[in-house]
């Protein structure tokens, strides 16, 4: 039997419309992403990369195909399922970080876990993680301004996996990073992916792609090859 | 467990604006200490009022009704008082002894009667000239309605009581002699030996003694004359919840045909005392109010920057799982906290306000701390802080409406 794929996509297309004439994002793409990937999304800049990771990570929803992630298909979800969505089944690693800046580094990792589960870790999860990803006790009683670029991405790679989703999306992860720390970063996505979950990198940089299981390149919306 | 993670971002996001935030407290805490000392000091006034009028309340000033005019007082001397017709009681300037007796008996147990009579008339108290009210009493009523201060009642035709303010104006002590009469009107002209000095009364609806010569029946009428025609009965009722139903008894006894007597209820006029000024404390609240819009616009512009400023924290909340309601929720704490905040250091320092501005205003905190003086505090706050909560509505709506993808590019 077939196994379900992760991330399914059927003819989606993405069309923004606007006064001056719709913008068409996404051209009829298909794509589709197993369990257990590593799958690097490259394009030039303005080729749709970017939303087709926004319709991945349930940020927003096609205009027309269908989409579906660990098997539902979110076109039609409501913004609350949708939004639980995000929190349990997909874990997102920007390139600007985007930790709550009024938060500790460790509270920013408990924050899903709370929402998840409406209490405080008391499993030790969060700090398993904070400490798998580098960061010691007293760095995690840090807030994000006190931390550095590599540090603050090492918390939010923890904050992504605190809910044990089923996609890792990360949006350029190495993008503000320098070489030695963005090397360092690849690793430990490259260890996540090792330890079977599916890793999903949108990224212009070749090096960085050329990390990955598979390619997909994406021109004016449409996928180019796989 | 630990307090609500959503609460705890609304409290750092205030901690970390402190001074912003303090400042839109301070709007409420004006505001609600503006709201509340002006209604306590309203209700103190009011109460303190209704306690000086509640002494003369209880009295109906039942007098000869005229006809309507309302104009042409006539001095009692008697020309016209021998013609006594039922229909035509409403030309009569006086009461008679059977109307008396008619309102005395419509009363029954329900307090004390008592008839006046009443005039002015020149006096000449040792070199100097003036006029003064006198009023003429029954003897056995007397003790009843007057109290002396020094000496005793007046029990002879040539004797009288006499106000404290008068005698002070007039420099009367016991012992004076008073001559009261107009030769140059004809008039008989008599002298009265003080015996007596009133204690003060304040002002009153039936009897104004304090500025006036009282003496008995007999020396009144002997002055004036017309016996048994009274300028006025009244009635202390012992109970002022007896009024309404005391002066309807009283009309139907004697107003069956025509209209003989009318009735001043002095609880009317206290109950229009009072109202107006509730009115004028509700008018000074209402100005006080004003400070809370000030302040509602405050906490509105603070809402509204924090979420311009949040924007970016918000896309990441959303990003991560956090529903609209929790984002919603978490502005709506903000302003919540922002109002109980303010609302409570503006309920402490009402009271300290309050009972100053009470002290100041109206002389005297003997009301401050009771139910109808207090219950503005409350008030107040909860009016604060419900406009609190309405001004952080609207931001708190468009932060939890933006779209999470345009809120993560902000900077």
């Amino acid at each position: 039997m077939q196994q379900v794929p992760v991330i399914e996509l059927t003819d989606v297309s993405k069309i923004y419309p606007l006064a001056s004439g719709d913008v068409i994002a996404l051209d009829h793409l298909s794509i589709r992403i197993d369990h257990g990937e590593f799958v690097a999304i490259m394009g030039p800049s303005g080729s749709g990369k970017s939303t087709l990771l926004n319709q991945i990570g349930g940020l927003d929803v096609p205009t027309s195909g269908t989409l579906k992630i660990t098997g539902k298909n979110i076109r039609k979800m409501s913004d609350i399922k949708l939004t639980n969505l995000r929190l349990n089944a997909i874990g997102y690693i920007f390139q600007k970080f985007n930790l709550i800046p009024l938060l500790s580094a460790y509270e920013n990792v408990e924050y899903p876990y709370i929402l998840k589960h409406r209490c405080n870790d008391t499993t030790g999860r969060v700090s398993k993680l904070l400490a798998d990803v580098g960061i010691d006790r007293k760095m995690a009683k840090h807030k994000p301004a006190e931390l550095s670029g590599g540090q603050q991405q090492r918390v939010a790679i923890a904050r992504a996996l605190v809910n044990d989703p089923a996609i890792l999306l990360c949006d350029e992860p190495t993008g503000n990073l320098d070489t030695k720390t963005g090397a360092q970063i690849m690793e430990m996505l490259a260890t996540l992916h090792n330890q079977g979950r599916t890793v999903i990198i949108v990224t212009h940089d070749p090096l960085i792609g050329a990390q990955a299981e598979r390619i997909i390149r994406i021109k004016d919306g449409k996928v180019e090859n796989t | 467990m630990k307090m609500d993670i959503i609460l705890q971002l609304s409290i750092r996001s205030i901690r970390l604006h402190f001074l912003r935030s303090v400042l839109a407290a301070l709007g409420i805490v004006i505001g609600v200490v503006a709201i509340s000392s002006m209604g306590m000091m309203g209700a103190n006034m009011t109460m303190s009022v209704t306690e000086q009028l509640s002494a003369m309340a209880n009295v109906l000033v039942v007098k000869a009704d005229t006809g309507g005019g309302g104009g042409g007082f006539m001095g009692p001397d008697g020309s016209s008082s021998s013609k006594k017709s039922s229909s035509s009681a409403s030309t009569k300037d006086y009461l008679t002894k059977a109307n008396f007796d008619d309102i005395k008996r419509a009363v029954g147990t329900a307090g004390t009667v008592y008839p006046l009579y009443q005039d002015s008339d020149k006096i000449v108290v040792g070199d100097s000239t003036g006029r003064a009210t006198i009023y003429g009493m029954r003897d056995d009523d007397m003790p009843t309605v007057l109290t002396v201060d020094e000496g005793a009642l007046p029990n002879t035709a040539s004797s009288i009581i006499v106000g404290p303010s008068f005698a002070s104006r007039q420099g009367v002590t016991i012992g004076s002699r008073i001559t009261i009469g107009d030769a140059t009107q004809n008039e008989t002209v008599s002298k009265f030996r003080v015996v007596g000095i009133l204690q003060s009364k304040g002002m009153s609806m039936d009897l104004n003694s304090d500025n006036a010569i009282i003496m008995t029946e007999k020396a009144f009428v002997g002055q004036f004359g017309g016996d048994e025609e009274y300028n006025q009965v009244n009635v202390i009722l012992k109970n002022i919840d007896d009024a309404n139903k005391t002066k309807t008894a009283i009309t139907d006894q004697l107003n069956r045909k025509t209209n003989v007597v009318t009735i001043q209820d002095s609880s009317r006029m206290m109950e229009s005392i009072t109202s107006t000024v509730s009115t004028l404390t509700t008018f000074v609240m209402a100005i006080a109010g004003i400070s809370l819009v000030v302040a509602a616009t405050s906490i509105f512009n603070v809402m509204m920057m924090s979420v311009t400023e949040r924007i970016r924290e918000i896309g990441i909340l959303r990003s991560i799982g956090t529903q609209k309601s929790e984002v919603r929720k978490m502005f709506l704490y903000e302003a919540i906290i922002l109002g109980v905040v303010g609302a409570g250091i503006g309920a402490i320092m009402s009271l300290i306000l309050g009972w100053l501005v009470v002290l100041i205003m109206v002389g005297s905190t003997k009301y401050f701390f009771t139910f109808q003086s207090l219950v503005y505090v409350p008030i107040a706050m909860f009016i604060g802080m419900a406009i609190c909560i309405f001004s952080g509505v609207y931001p708190a709506w468009k932060a939890a409406d933006l779209d999470p993808i345009e809120a993560l590019r902000a900077d």
